[in-house]
């Protein structure tokens, strides 16, 4: 292979060094996407500014609903279930810090795929790393999932849930959650991309699999030979782990991070090698 | 071709062989149910269609390279290939410099956004850091001669304003290499003058343009050199004049 000085001798324009792109360059897939996704890191924040910009323009409560929305739910959850799951007056900021993380990996996941199968025409006519709809994704998802804690507090002192330092750890479990939807969001993109159906087949395995992660009930009301069924779903460590620093005011023990933190890290990679080695071939399809 | 032609540092852009392919499934598979039953069956048939097939060429800093040939004979596509929006098939491509692609400008405005807004939302799509498009913002907004709608939503612009502003963004800062499609119809007549003289100031200060162009006389007066594409091949590339006359005898 013919040899491409790097350096060149033309005077650039720029205060910048000039930009090189050499499609025969042998960096894998997976790093290069990782690199584009840096350099376009102020594309990322103004993505999210757009999401967040456009849900809230027009309507008349704007960014109040990312804080009714969940209280809504969590009002008629409440009131529907407080006889049967919850013998203990804190059971709405149960069900409450529990929506909070489903609702984040909701949100997020479903964003990653509509944005890039309907907003993929950009990807046919402009060059952008193609992670960077499933990155701002998690990125508004972060920032209503920060918002959404507006109504937890005011839920937590009504009921006489306390808040302890614990919450300190909430970081780390918003993290292994955020890789998760991540790395689930850049893999269904890539097959909504191909697929169209995969939008409304995923709606349907949502609901399911809410219902079968503990979030609007406490686990230890499955019956002990139902218990494998919780055990198998990735989700419920995840939202274990962010409501044991933040309903249950307990620090986590290495039993209960660890599993959250290998799922989260393991469905990421496996998400981002997955959506790189097809990302080339987005601009023909979508 | 001796690969040693490549090696010049005057070249900007240098395509080496490139293919590009499309690969159309022949009914079209909407549905993740249907590909399953399929793949089952064995039933899924590609129809695979070459694009660009073979294509060596290189800009050299500072030219005005045209490019001709009938509709799907390539050429947007060698284009995308160029601004990276299409990664080749086959071959090599190498890039030396910012390309600003002047093909879809106004590409990802919100129209609930305001002009000011998608400014900089357009700004970063097309690859700029949060200094770079402060630096130039005000110069944006005095080009594109739209100070008094700045921040009012771009759902309210007219046609020929949105194209202002695109036009505005994707040329604020110099690029080494300009891609464009089609010569342009932004604005009125007088806005069209100034686009023109925006791009003959970047060539003068040693932009490369890669142009695409239906016109004869434009890649004529403006080209020094060009190419002629015929069904994602490359018939011939040199002299404008001989290339255009070439196109020309095989009965265009």
């Amino acid at each position: 292979m013919v040899k491409f000085p790097n350096s060149l001798d033309i005077p650039s324009k720029h205060m910048q060094p000039t930009p090189y792109y050499d499609s025969a360059q042998l960096v894998p897939h997976a790093l290069q996407e990782l690199k584009e996704a840096f350099k376009y890191r102020y594309l990322l924040f103004q993505l999210v500014r757009r999401d967040l910009l456009t849900r809230y323009k027009r309507s008349f409560l704007g960014v109040a609903w990312t804080m009714l929305n969940p209280l809504g739910t969590m009002i008629i959850l409440s009131v529907v279930f407080s006889r049967i799951f919850g013998q203990t007056a804190t059971y709405p900021a149960f069900v409450l810090t529990g929506l909070m993380a489903w609702n984040f990996f909701f949100q997020a996941t479903n964003q990653a795929m509509s944005s890039l199968v309907w907003g993929g025409g950009l990807l046919q006519r402009i060059y952008i790393p193609r992670s960077s709809f499933g990155l701002s994704a998690i990125g508004s998802g972060l920032v209503n999932l920060a918002l959404s804690f507006v109504p937890l507090v005011l839920v937590m002192l009504v009921v006489g849930a306390p808040m302890r330092t614990t919450i300190l750890f909430l970081p780390v479990s918003t993290f292994f959650l955020a890789c998760f939807a991540l790395g689930v969001g850049l893999g269904l993109s890539t097959l909504a991309v191909y697929f169209p159906d995969v939008a409304e087949m995923y709606a349907v395995l949502l609901t399911a699999w809410m219902y079968l992660t503990p979030i609007i009930y406490p686990e230890n009301i499955i019956p002990a030979n139902y218990q494998w069924l919780i055990h198998i779903n990735p989700m419920y460590y995840l939202v274990k782990l962010w409501r044991l620093p933040l309903y249950d005011g307990k620090w986590p023990a290495w039993g209960d991070i660890w599993p959250a933190a290998a799922i989260g890290i393991v469905t990421l990679l496996v998400g981002w090698f997955i959506f790189t080695s097809k990302s080339d071939e987005f601009a023909y399809r979508v | 071709m001796a690969p040693d032609q490549f090696i010049s540092s005057q070249d900007v852009v240098h395509l080496e062989n490139v293919c590009v392919r499309y690969r159309v499934p022949t009914d079209r598979i909407g549905t993740f149910k249907e590909y399953l039953i399929r793949t089952m069956k064995r039933q899924i048939q590609m129809r695979t269609f070459w694009a660009v097939n073979d294509i060596s060429l290189n800009v050299r800093q500072g030219e005005v390279f045209g490019l001709i040939g009938d509709n799907g004979a390539g050429k947007s596509t060698l284009l995308k290939v160029v601004a990276r929006v299409l990664r080749p098939t086959k071959g090599r491509v190498v890039v030396r410099g910012r390309v600003a692609p002047l093909l879809e400008m106004g590409a990802g405005f919100h129209m609930e956004l305001t002009g000011k807004e998608n400014i900089f939302l357009n700004g970063a799509l097309l690859g700029y850091s949060r200094g770079q498009m402060q630096e130039k913002y005000q110069q944006i907004v005095d080009f594109s001669e739209l100070e008094q709608f700045i921040e009012a939503p771009i759902r309210t612009y007219s046609t020929g304003m949105y194209a202002r502003l695109g036009f505005s963004v994707a040329t604020a800062h110099e690029p080494d290499i300009l891609i464009v499609d089609e010569i342009l119809g932004v604005g009125d007549e007088s806005f069209q003058q100034k686009c023109a003289e925006r791009i003959s100031q970047f060539r003068q200060n040693g932009t490369s343009i890669l142009l695409v162009s239906h016109s004869m006389d434009s890649i004529q007066s403006m080209c020094q050199r060009a190419a002629w594409l015929d069904h994602g091949k490359l018939m011939a590339i040199g002299e404008p004049a001989e290339v255009i006359q070439a196109y020309r005898e095989k009965g265009h």
